[in-house]
């Protein structure tokens, strides 16, 4: 009798549970459509339908999903699907046709044919375009000690292991302000493989003449500490005393960060001297003009950029054989580069959002994408 | 006799659709399980093999195979030796409390508390590792360099963050306590009073007669306890990759930076960013554990079966 009275009371309750949800559902699915019309009379979407898959750089797997949801959402018969596979795979799928974009933090080369394969499987010269900008910072947690002034050699040193006493003179001597404690330094590195090594170890490499192991994606130094994952590494760092580590600057919480000099001033990590640095890095030589690779200029000495950064990029082609494909790609492209996407990746990825000049010339190259 | 009965009634038995359904099943059950280790072995034989004569790159500077598998090896058994070091006497004592100390209004409470601890999950365990022990674990560190520096365990520099070869044994000691403690609980319950009463009655104590009675009988399920927990302290993946700094080389150091990491907490870092020839490595790697659960399992049962026939004669 009771085991009645209760499935008499709970259908009723399951039913009303799933008509509320699906009312929510239609509601949400309206309100995007909406949002979705408003929005298609400056970047032309709305209408697209299909599925378009892409590959490659995890680095850029959280602004992937702010961009797969705005984008489905402009969009809502479009499918996006995005296998961070890692850059290496992305590229090679990109090349053997088996997606229609890929997303790379190293831009294509030459060095073992992949750029000619690249521009083979396109028809013409392939198209690159930054779309994911990430300041990396160089955090520490000593007590006492807000924040830091460092040049790259200073860097170099304390995570090469040379540098292993927080008063070491080559770090009073930026500081002159600041009480320094005779504290151990402990390094804190990337236990597992990651571009945010790559482009750190990248920065140490060509902005300091201490460093001589190549740019890798696992840190090449034995000893300090090694972290799991960003998080691991901010963990790591916020736990000890007298650790420094490094991360992406949105991922940094309350710890105290260094500012790197760059010239003769000492500049932090944010959103907008990543972005500048970006803008100022020279174009890599002999590329077309749909081609917006950058080496990233590590040794800048523009006022107020700041060249430790992870830049990644999409890759696609000029033409594709179905008019479906192209708008798809083309539609989605610029959705990225457009001030909304970025804004959508600086909000859920904390990247620094393209500045005006790149992200226009990028928005020009993309919205060339059409049918063969 | 007793054994002839059994035999002629399991021979005689009448037969009906019951039985045959639930033999059925039975058997289904029993052979699924075989079925599934050797696909895993299959699988792990086929995509492993190429691993271990991959292009040298793969190796990340180790030159080899075993160059590189073999301080993985020791991180793994290092470690699941610790935990096992400190997990046994004390879930062996807990399960001893519970089955035959404790007045039953504290026994059934404890009981249950240590059930709930295997229930909670890994990733839970790394994140309070990580977090809040591995911090908190580092003044005793510092004074285990300062006193006894002269071993080679304590050997420092002290690791700062306190996510060392000891941090992680000890959170894995705290993960396989339930598992040892709930099966060695349950097999020291079943010592037949008989016995334990025959014990007492002779004039044993309360600890002769739990050496005398109960143990002997409870010795088979006690190895089938610390081989469960063993096989939980190799195979443990995220609270290693979590708590340890590994990229060490094989050390006996269990206080500082770098060290030698596990099997599988290293195929989790490594598998995100791979490439078909690293994983081909990180399989093989995955067969090299699955070998060694599997010898480990081997010498225990043997030794048992050894001990136990040398004792029924």
């Amino acid at each position: 009798m009771n085991r009645t009275s209760f499935r008499a009371a709970l259908v009723p309750g399951a039913a009303a549970l799933a008509l509320s949800i699906s009312l929510t559902a239609c509601g949400a699915s309206n309100e995007s459509t909406e949002s979705g019309s408003d929005a298609g009379s400056s970047t032309e979407t709305g209408s697209l339908s299909g599925e378009l898959n892409g590959a490659g750089s995890s680095a850029q797997e959280k602004a992937m999903e702010a961009w797969s949801t705005g984008f489905q959402g402009l969009n809502p018969d479009v499918t996006l699907n995005y296998n961070p596979l890692g850059s290496g795979d992305g590229r090679t799928q990109f090349i053997e046709g088996g997606t229609l974009f890929a997303g790379t933090d190293s831009y294509f080369s030459d060095d073992e044919g992949e750029l000619s394969k690249a521009n083979e499987r396109c028809g013409s010269d392939v198209i690159e375009v930054p779309s994911y900008v990430s300041p990396i910072a160089v955090m520490f947690n000593l007590e006492g000690v807000d924040a830091l002034n460092m040049d790259s050699d200073t860097i170099a040193k304390i995570f090469d292991q040379k540098i292993t006493k927080w008063n070491d003179p080559a770090i009073a001597d930026q500081n002159p302000d600041v009480e320094l404690p005779d504290t151990d330094i402990t390094t804190v590195h990337r236990q597992d493989d990651s571009g945010t090594t790559k482009n750190f170890t990248d920065y140490l490499g060509k902005a300091s003449d201490s460093w001589s192991y190549e740019a890798e994606d696992a840190f090449p130094v034995k000893g300090g500490v090694a972290a799991e994952g960003t998080s691991g590494v901010v963990a790591a760092v916020t736990n000890g005393n007298g650790t420094i580590g490094y991360a992406d600057e949105s991922q940094v919480g309350d710890l105290s960060v260094v500012s790197v000099k760059v010239g003769d001033e000492y500049v932090a990590p944010s959103a907008e001297s990543a972005a500048k640095v970006v803008a100022v890095s020279p174009a890599v030589e002999g590329r077309p003009e749909v081609d917006m690779a950058v080496d990233v200029d590590r040794t800048t000495e523009e006022a107020g950029s700041y060249p430790v950064i992870l830049l990644s990029y999409l890759v696609a082609c000029q033409t594709y054989p179905s008019a479906d494909e192209a708008d798809l790609v083309k539609g989605f492209l610029e959705y990225v580069v457009s001030d909304e996407g970025q804004q959508a990746a600086a909000d859920n990825a904390g990247s620094a959002p393209l500045d005006a000049d790149t992200a226009s010339r990028a928005q020009g190259i993309v919205e060339a994408i059409s049918a063969e | 006799m007793s054994t002839t009965s059994a035999s002629s009634t399991r021979n005689t038995a009448p037969t009906q659709t019951g039985d045959r359904v639930f033999s059925g099943i039975a058997r289904t059950a029993g052979l699924a399980i075989v079925v599934a280790l050797a696909g895993v072995f299959v699988f792990l034989a086929i995509e492993g093999i190429p691993g271990f004569f991959q292009p040298e790159q793969f190796y990340k500077g180790a030159g080899s195979f075993w160059g590189y598998v073999d301080n993985l090896i020791f991180g793994t058994v290092l470690v699941a030796t610790i935990a096992l070091i400190v997990a046994v006497p004390l879930a062996f004592g807990i399960a001893l409390v519970v089955s035959h100390y404790a007045p039953k209004w504290i026994a059934g409470p404890v009981a249950y508390v240590i059930d709930l601890l295997a229930a909670v999950p890994s990733v839970v365990f790394g994140l309070w590792g990580i977090n809040l022990f591995a911090p908190k674990m580092v003044p005793l560190y510092d004074w285990l360099h300062e006193h006894l520096g002269f071993l080679p365990f304590f050997k420092g520099p002290v690791n700062p963050v306190g996510t060392t070869l000891l941090t992680t044994g000890l959170v894995l000691a705290i993960m396989v306590l339930p598992i040892i403690t709930a099966i060695s609980r349950e097999v020291f319950t079943q010592t037949p009073v008989l016995h334990e009463e025959a014990a007492l009655a002779l004039g044993a104590t309360r600890w002769e007669m739990i050496r005398l009675a109960v143990f002997p009988y409870a010795r088979s399920g006690m190895v089938s306890a610390v081989m469960l927990g063993l096989g939980r302290a190799l195979g443990e993946t995220m609270a290693v990759a979590m708590v340890l700094s590994g990229g060490g080389g094989i050390s006996f150091n269990l206080i500082t930076n770098s060290n030698p990491t596990s099997i599988a907490a290293n195929i989790a870092s490594q598998y995100k960013e791979n490439t078909p020839g690293t994983l081909h490595v990180l399989i093989a790697t995955g067969l090299v554990l699955f070998l060694i659960t599997f010898l480990v399992n081997f010498a225990a049962r043997w030794i048992v079966a050894r001990n136990e026939r040398r004792m029924s004669r």
